[in-house]
Formats: structure tokens, sequence, C-alpha cells
């Protein structure tokens, strides 16, 4: 798209500071950003945590803190936005520009029905009666595919799922056809089918009000699929704008380059990422010159003297010195960026020979639904997993994938147990938990550990990380000193400074965080590393050290990983095979290329066609299938098949062949006898469009 | 992702030289006692304070139980250096006496209760069900038990064990409040991930109770000891002016202050002494338990600024 003369919405050299208080220095937010907006375009934004997107967008509309000062000009259809009164303000926003925020629960108020808070948006801005309003509220949600809009007039925002919410809300946000929409992250809290569905409802109200988007995110798929133009935030300033084709496939800037480099892509296997060394800088401590440099791979003494300007061609700015040189040499991320060796993997030996780790079949877990506030009186089930078989042999990464409450945490709860299941078998190194006794359970934690989520979370804040990572040894008995003379081996193992084994976590980044997580998992040489969403509260240039780190203590220390991520990005670059859950059943298992290539359960179809390709030109010729709805509570029981509701297969079924459906569970059948592909569902082989 | 609460950006970058074994905790937190001012001056006038109590009374003929008939009420003087009292007692020889008592009773009370609540609280809350319940029961027995009477009931029978049996007496109906509060958190802490890490390590309950739960519960407990130190003397004054705890003619801070208090505007000696060595022993006791409070809490303003300087410094080595 091209830019017109006189772009609706120009944004010019913002800044934004936010005043100290007693505790906190000044800080700087955003630090001189240019931006413009043609109509009908979308602009994608992107950048690390921390860079200033949404800071940028909060500006725009001048919804900012009291504390913040904001200077630089916003102008509107070349009226000026910058020091507007607050009334006019509000008058522009919800009517010319409105907001879609990544919390939709925050944009509606809890007490009032979701019809009421749409309808009144209306009638701020238009001179319309309430009926005509709540008119236009029920075809607003039935715009953006909320079913049974009339009922859903009446609902109270927490009624709805995530995903439902989302949509009200964009559904809000284009109540009177605005200009321009922001929207900040509006899909990162979501299920990648959600996702997707949600991503295919901005896209269907930008078309029907003709509004232009900004687009903040920081998932380069979701940018490469939406936008038509791309700005780069780095420390708080715009580093690099461009065409998205031209952004993706010759970025200027070596901050891009890096970034492309260091995301895990659905359409290739393996191999190390491209890590951007070092973290981002602090913006209140600035050094001078490009604030990119420490963790540049091409700076130079120049570098350091004076910050590079966005310059360049009006469709292509980076703010380089040497973008010049990289628009001609067009290097590939891995041509400037170190990039790790691995060593080779253990000699492929075929799996059946391999001895098994780990082993679950039918694994089972209910909790009870309790109702009432003094006696708690047991009203139901959840049935968290219903269903799970997995196994996993020596040295091999097993990805379980699945949306949120599909049970994977459940699955890694009880194996990580270590007794006895409600339901079917669990058995470890060759034994069965259910029949362990205390001493042997003891022994076998040493050989199972786990790495969670949250690095902060899972490291004493009040523990100097050497005695963090000390505490398994010592968990197993292991003689104080031998145990802390081990200390310094393990952080450089993980690519740590040992002399900083008494500092405390939070002294450290969250990368280095998830990195004392590992080291502590690896202190007792366990066979079996349990991974719970190991990496998706990193940004993707910490993410991509993380993960080459795990990929190189795979192939050197012959360690099994269970790998649980929400991401299939990541679980194809870094798995051996692969186990999809529903509604905690496993619904498809196998090897990963197999699986990834031809996949047999339409849930799988959906949740690979579902993830964005941080490709553009990949990206517009995909067919996306969407999968309707939202995942059912587990508090019922399905007969059947548990995909059934939303299951796209089913749907173009004949009322004949929709019996084995609505009345066996389909059991998991391997695609070809010794083939290692497995799918639940009785329809494997029926193509969708 | 909390980018402010990164105070050391690190360098990734492994070194290769064999660092000696890294300090553990106790030794850290030991270190970051020591460099804390105000601890070291709270240290510092506690021990003057014993030295004071139990040393100074060789200093000087009298005896507190001594009596001057020649000098009543007289002011500090050569021969009284803190005056006298309305029966010619030495005052000095009394605040010291007082000195010893009080200190030994607001030091082992705070200690005692402290521990005993930090022990139910935590193992109620961490190990619930039947624990917890026989726990909390027990507790909520003793806060109905009135606590004045039952002291005043049992105190006299335990002369003979004296007032070790009172500071004993005293700890034990000073703890409940703080075990519950304790249990609460704990019941919360038990929840987080680290804790969850640790189990699923295999650490003991115990162990997990001692290393993560108590120093993750310690700002409030240390300031809760703090505070008890203070009532222990309080409530032992009260006591004593009923008539249990400590009895004439022996004498604690408490019992001098209250005695001294009618007499304050004509014959200061005999109440300021008194109440100023209490004054000191409470605020140096604070200051205390503040630089332990910082020095367990790595997040603490006094540690941060010293690791943001020497990061400094690495980095300016650098360079
Ligand atoms: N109300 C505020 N007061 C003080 N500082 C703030 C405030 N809001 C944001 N900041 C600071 O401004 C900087 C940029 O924040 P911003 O939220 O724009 O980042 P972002 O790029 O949107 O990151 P994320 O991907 O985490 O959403 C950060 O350093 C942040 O700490
Ligand atoms: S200006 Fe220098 S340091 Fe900055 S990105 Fe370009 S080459 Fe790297
Ligand atoms: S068994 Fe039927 S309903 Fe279930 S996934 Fe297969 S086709 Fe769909
Ligand atoms: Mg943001």
């Amino acid at each position: 798209m091209t830019t017109v003369t006189s772009p609706l919405l120009a944004v010019r050299d913002l800044r934004v500071d936010f005043a100290g208080n007693r505790k906190r220095a000044r800080t700087t937010a955003v630090r001189g950003v240019d931006l413009t907006l043609a109509r009908g375009e979308t602009l994608g934004i992107v950048g690390e945590s921390g860079s200033g997107k949404s800071v940028t967008a909060l500006a725009v509309l001048g919804l900012l803190p009291g504390t913040a000062t904001v200077r630089g000009s916003v102008e509107l259809d070349g009226r000026e936005l910058v020091g507007l009164p607050g009334n006019e303000l509000a008058r522009i926003r919800g009517r010319r520009i409105s907001m879609v925020f990544q919390d939709p629960l925050s944009a509606f108020t809890p007490v009032y029905r979701i019809g009421d808070q749409i309808a009144e948006a209306v009638q701020v801005h238009q001179k319309v009666d309430k009926a005509t309003g709540r008119r236009r509220a029920a075809e607003l949600l039935d715009l953006v595919g909320i079913p049974d809009p009339d009922r859903a007039l009446d609902s109270f925002p927490h009624e709805f799922s995530g995903g439902m919410r989302q949509r009200a809300m964009i559904a809000m946000a284009v109540a009177n056809d605005p200009d321009v929409l922001l929207a900040d992250e509006p899909t990162t809290a979501l299920d990648v089918t959600i996702q997707a569905q949600v991503l295919d409802v901005l896209r269907t109200a930008q078309r029907e009000t003709g509004a232009a988007l900004v687009l903040v995110s920081h998932d380069l798929g979701v940018i490469a699929q939406m936008a038509d133009r791309v700005a780069v935030m780095y420390a708080g300033r715009v580093v690099e704008t461009a065409g998205v084709d031209d952004l993706f496939t010759a970025p200027h800037h070596p901050y891009t380059l890096g970034l492309i480099g260091a995301v895990p892509r659905l359409d290739r296997a393996g191999g190390p990422l491209v890590p951007i060394p070092g973290n981002p800088p602090a913006l209140n401590a600035l050094p001078p010159g490009c604030p990119f440099a420490a963790r540049c791979p091409l700076a130079t003494d120049e570098c350091l003297v004076a910050e590079p300007a966005l310059a360049g061609p009006v469709d292509h700015q980076a703010a380089c010195i040497r973008a010049a040189q990289l628009a001609e040499t067009r290097p590939a991320p891995s041509d400037i960026y170190p990039v790790p060796v691995f060593p080779p993997p253990a000699t492929a030996a075929p799996r059946a020979t391999l001895p098994p780790v780990l082993t679950i079949s039918s694994l089972r877990k209910t909790f009870p639904v309790l109702k009432g506030n003094v006696f708690k009186r047991k009203v139901g089930e959840v049935y968290a997993v219903d269903g799970v078989s997995l196994d996993i042999r020596r040295g091999e990464t097993l990805g379980l994938v699945g949306e949120s409450g599909s049970g994977k945490s459940t699955t890694l709860f009880e194996i990580l147990a270590l007794g006895k299941p409600e339901g079917g078998r669990i058995e470890l190194l060759g034994q069965d938990t259910a029949t362990l006794t205390r001493s042997a359970a003891q022994q076998l934690r040493g050989q199972l550990q786990i790495v969670f989520q949250d690095p902060m979370a899972s490291l004493d804040p009040r523990m100097p990380i050497g005695d963090i990572i000390a505490e398994p040894l010592q968990a197993l008995g292991t003689d104080r000193a031998v145990s802390s003379a081990r200390i310094p081996a393990l952080l450089s193992q993980v690519g740590l400074d040992p002399a900083h084994a008494s500092r405390y976590p939070h002294e450290f980044s969250g990368g280095q965080r998830q990195r004392i997580s590992i080291a502590r998992a690896l202190a007792v040489s366990p066979e079996l590393l349990v991974l719970d969403e190991p990496v998706s509260a990193l940004d993707v240039s910490i993410q991509a050290g993380v993960l080459n780190l795990l990929q190189e203590l795979k192939a050197s220390l012959g360690l099994a990983y269970l790998f649980v991520s929400h991401d299939l990005s990541v679980i194809r670059h870094l798995a051996d095979r692969v186990s999809v859950m529903y509604l905690g059943r496993t619904v498809e298992q196998g090897e990963i290329s197999a699986v990834f290539a031809a996949p047999r359960h339409p849930y799988t179809r959906a949740l690979l066609s579902a993830v964005p390709l941080p490709d553009p030109a990949a990206e517009r010729t995909r067919t996306r299938l969407l999968l309707p709805g939202d995942p059912p509570s587990p508090t019922s029981r399905p007969t059947g098949c548990a995909f059934r509701p939303r299951c796209p297969i089913y749907a173009t079924l004949g009322a004949e062949q929709r019996t084995p459906c609505e009345t066996t569970p389909p059991a998991l059948t391997e695609a070809a006898p010794e083939a290692d592909h497995a799918a639940a569902c009785h329809y494997p082989t029926v193509e969708l469009v | 992702m909390g980018d402010a609460v990164v105070t050391a950006v690190l360098d990734e970058v492994p070194v290769a030289a064999a660092a000696p074994a890294p300090a553990s905790r106790g030794r850290l937190v030991l270190a970051r006692l020591l460099a804390a001012p105000g601890a070291l001056v709270g240290l510092a006038v506690v021990v003057l304070l014993f030295l004071l109590a139990f040393v100074g009374p060789y200093l000087t003929q009298w005896h507190y139980t001594d009596i001057d008939y020649s000098a009543l009420r007289e002011p500090p003087s050569g021969t009284h250096w803190f005056g006298t009292g309305g029966l010619g007692q030495d005052v000095y020889a009394q605040t010291l006496r007082g000195l010893q008592k009080s200190l030994i009773i607001g030091l082992l009370v705070a200690l005692l209760s402290t521990v005993a609540a930090g022990l139910v609280g935590s193992c109620a809350g961490y190990f619930g069900g039947w624990a917890d319940r026989l726990l909390m029961f027990f507790v909520d027995l003793m806060l109905v038990f009135p606590s004045f009477l039952i002291i005043a009931i049992i105190s006299p029978r335990l002369q003979s064990g004296g007032w070790i049996a009172f500071v004993v007496l005293l700890a034990a109906f000073n703890w409940m409040i703080t075990a519950r509060v304790v249990r609460s958190m704990t019941i919360s802490l038990k929840e987080r991930e680290f804790v969850r890490a640790a189990r699923f390590m295999g650490v003991r309950p115990l162990r997990i109770i001692w290393r993560h739960i108590l120093p993750n519960a310690a700002s409030y407990l240390i300031v809760d000891a703090t505070i008890a130190v203070g009532a222990a003397v309080m409530s032992e004054t009260a006591l004593s002016y009923f008539g249990f705890g400590v009895k004439a003619p022996d004498v604690s801070l408490g019992t001098l202050i209250a005695n001294g208090t009618d007499a304050a505007p004509s014959y200061p000696w005999m109440f300021y002494f008194a109440a100023g060595l209490l004054v000191l022993f409470v605020l140096a006791v604070n200051l205390i338990g503040d630089g332990l409070r910082d020095a367990l809490d790595p997040t603490a303003e006094a540690g941060r600024r010293r690791s943001t300087r020497s990061e400094r410094k690495s980095r300016q080595g650098k360079a």
C-alpha cells in the first residue's frame, strides 16, 4: 500500500517521560518516535518487552497516567492531539480513534451487561435512542462472530471466555466507525486457535469500517500475517520501518535481522537459532551512541559516537550507520551473529531399541467441584486429565502441546507426584510409580527434574543462586562440600558466570533466571527433564539463547525432555516427537515431522494452520482452517469424540457417518502398522479445504 | 517482563576459571548484617547494656537491697551516682539490677514466643489437614484463656522456678496471634512455585519450612519479635504492679519506672535513669531487627545500593 500525501495519523518526535516518585528515578519510555499511518493501512509495531510499544500507543490516545510528560506531536487528519484538553480528546477517542487492549477484562466494567456497555459506547458519540443503540450492539456482536448475539447482549463480561471478550472489545472499538484502530497485543493472552479467530475478526472489522489499524505485537508471525508496514522499536525508538515484505526479506538494521533469526519456525526443524547476546539497555541510563551497540555484532567505534537517526529511502528507513551495507549484502542472520555449534547428536539408534524413560497409559485425574462456603459439597467433577498416553525413550524430546486448560500441567504434576495415579499407569525408568516405596521414590526423584515457566516464581527470592542450585543435590543427601564444589561448573554449563553464585535471583534478567532453573535441574544429572513452558515468559531474542542451551545440553548429556508448550514453532524446533492434547486426552502423537507434515486429527490440522509464520509471502498463500467456538469446559464428559462440537470434519459428514463420532470415543490408532504416528479420530484421512 | 527489577545486567559469557566454592546464604546474610551500620550500632548498644547490667554493680559499694538512711531522695552525687530513692535505696544499684532482669526477660520472651509462633504457624500452614486443625485448636484455646488470670494463678506456684518460669509463662501467652499470621503466610507461600519445586526435588518438609518458608516470612517475624521485646518488658511491669512476677525487694526496669512515675517531676533521677535505659534498649533492638530484616531480604535498599555499586565497579574494571 502506498502512502498518501497527507497521512491520516502522523506522529512526530514523540517523547514520553515518567516522573520518578520517591523510590524510582525518572524514566524515559519513548525517545523520539516518528510514525505515519495512511487510511485503511495496517501498521505493525514490533519490539521486545519494555521497548516502548504500549506507551507509544497510549500516548497517541492520550491515555497515559498523570505522571507522564508527552512531548512531540500527534496529528490526526492535520489536527494536533498533544496538549488537547481532556474532554476534547475524549470526544475523539472512541469516535475517531479506538483501542483494543491485551486484557479485555480490564476494558469492560464487570457489573454491567456487555450489550449495555457497547450500546453506551454508541450513544456517547452518536445521537441515537436506546433501542437503536442496542440494535447496533447486536449487529456489532454479530459482525465479530459471537454466536446468538441477542442473548450475548445480556451477558456479563465474566460469563464470556477470553476469546469472546476480545471479540466483544473489538465490537465496542469499531462501534463508531473509527478511522484508526489501535490494538495492543490483542491476542497475546489467547491460545493459537482463538488467536486465529480474533485476528480474523480484526481483519473483518477493519474491512467493514475501512479503519487503519495499528497492531502492536511482540510476535513476528502475527505481524507478518497482518501488517502492510512494520515499525521495529528498540529502546524507546523506531530503529527500522519498511513494508512488510522488505522488512522480512531484507532488513537494514542488525536488530531486525537478529529478531528474524531468533524466532523458531514451524516450517523448519532443529538447528541453532540466532540469539542476540546481552539484554536490552535500561532506558534511564543509556550510553551515548547507538543503543544497540552493546549487543550488535557489527558495532564499530563510530557507533559509540552518536545515536544514528532513522535514515534511508522513504519506504525503508533504518537507524544504523551500516544500513546501506546491510541493504547491499543482504546477509542471513547467521552470517553476522555468532551461532553456537552443537556437538553431533548421539548416533541414532532405532527407537525401538532405546530403553524407555517414561511411559504413561490412560492417565486420569479428576478434581471435585465444590460449592458452598461453610459446608463444601461436591457438585461435580472436572475431568482435567482423561486418557493421556505417552512414552519417552532415552535421550528423546517429547513436545506436549495443547491449549490452556487441556490438562498439560495436571499431567506433569501427576508424573512429578510419583504416586499412585487415580487411573491409568505411570512408569518411570521401568518402575511403576504406584508401587514405589518411600525410599525408592526419593531415589527416583534424582532422575526426574523440573523447570517451571516463570523463572522468577520458581527461584526462592531469599536464597543466593548457589544455594538454589545445590538444593536438589542436598535433598538427595549429597555432602555439602561436594555439592558446593559442583556449583561453578553447573553455572558455566548454562552460560552464567560462576563468580555470580552468591548473587540473589532478582539481580538476574529473565533469561538468566531461566538458566539458573536449568542449572538447578541439571545438578543431580537427571535422566528426564520436565520443562513446563520454559521459554514462554521470555522475549524472542532471549528465548533463542535458552532454546539453544537446551539443544546443546540434550546433545552433550543425552537428556530426555518432556517439553510442554503452547507454541508449536518451539516444539517443532526442539522436539523429536510430539503429543497433542485436547480436553485432557491425547488426540495425536508421533514422530514430529510425520505429524507436522501430515496431521491426521482435525484438531492438529487446525492448530498447525493457526500458527502464524514470520514470513509474509508464505502467510499470504496459506489457507487457514478456523475452528468455531471455544474448548468446552472439562466438567462434562462428552459421549463419543470430545472434539465433536468443534470438528470441521464432523460438520461435513452425513448423518450415518456421524454415528461413530457420537457414540464411540475414538482410540489412538497408528497411521500404518509400526508407524510412529497415531491419532484418535474415526476419519483421519478425510480431506479438508 | 519486569526489567525494572533487574538491577544488574550481567554478561552471558561464562568465565572459564574455576571460582572457589560460593558463599552460602548464612555467610552472605552475616556479611550483610555486619555491613549495616544501624545493626552494628544496635548490637554494640545491647552488648554495652549487658556489660553495664552485669559488671556495673561491682563498681559501687551499694547493693540494690541496701538502704542508706542518711540519704533520702538525694540527687546524684559522688556516693550515690544515680541518687537515692524514697527509702534511701541506691538508684544506681537498683537500676542495674532492674536492667539485668528486663534485658533477660525482654530478649528471652521475644525469642521464645517468636520461635514458638514460627514453628507452630509454619507447621500448621504447611502440613494442613489434621496437624493444622489440632494446632489451630490449641492456638484458639490459648487465645480465649484469660492469660492474666492464669499467670496470676500459676505464678505463685512457680516461685521455685524463679524468673525463668516467669519468662516461659509470659512467652506462652504471647505467640498465638503471630502464629496465626505465620500460618496464613505459609499457606500462600506453599503454593508458590519455588516451594513446589523444592517439593518435587524431594526436599523434606521440615527442611522446606526451614530453608524456604521461614526466610520468606522472616520480615514479619523479625518486626514482630522486636515489638515483642518492648511488650514483654511492659507486661512484666503490669504483672509486677499487681504483685506477680518481680517482687520487692527485687526490681526490674518496669517496677522502677512504675514507682518512679509519680516522683518524676520533683525527683527526676528516680524515673529518668530507668526510663532512659529502657528506651535505649528498645531502640537498639529495633536497629538490630531492621538490620537483620534487610540482611535477609536481598532486595532491601541497603543491599541493592551495594550491589549496583559493585556492579558499576566491575563494569569499569572491564572497560
Ligand atoms: N506508568 C508508568 N510509570 C513509569 N514507567 C512506565 C509506566 N508505563 C511504562 N513505563 C516504562 O516505560 C518503558 C516502556 O514500556 P512499554 O509498556 O511501552 O513497553 P512495551 O514495548 O509495550 O513492552 P511489553 O512487550 O512488555 O508490553 C518500560 O521501561 C516501562 O517500565
Ligand atoms: S549503528 Fe552500529 S551498533 Fe548500531 S545497529 Fe548499526 S552497526 Fe550496530
Ligand atoms: S472422531 Fe469424528 S468428531 Fe472426532 S475428530 Fe474425528 S471426525 Fe471429528
Ligand atoms: Mg506492551
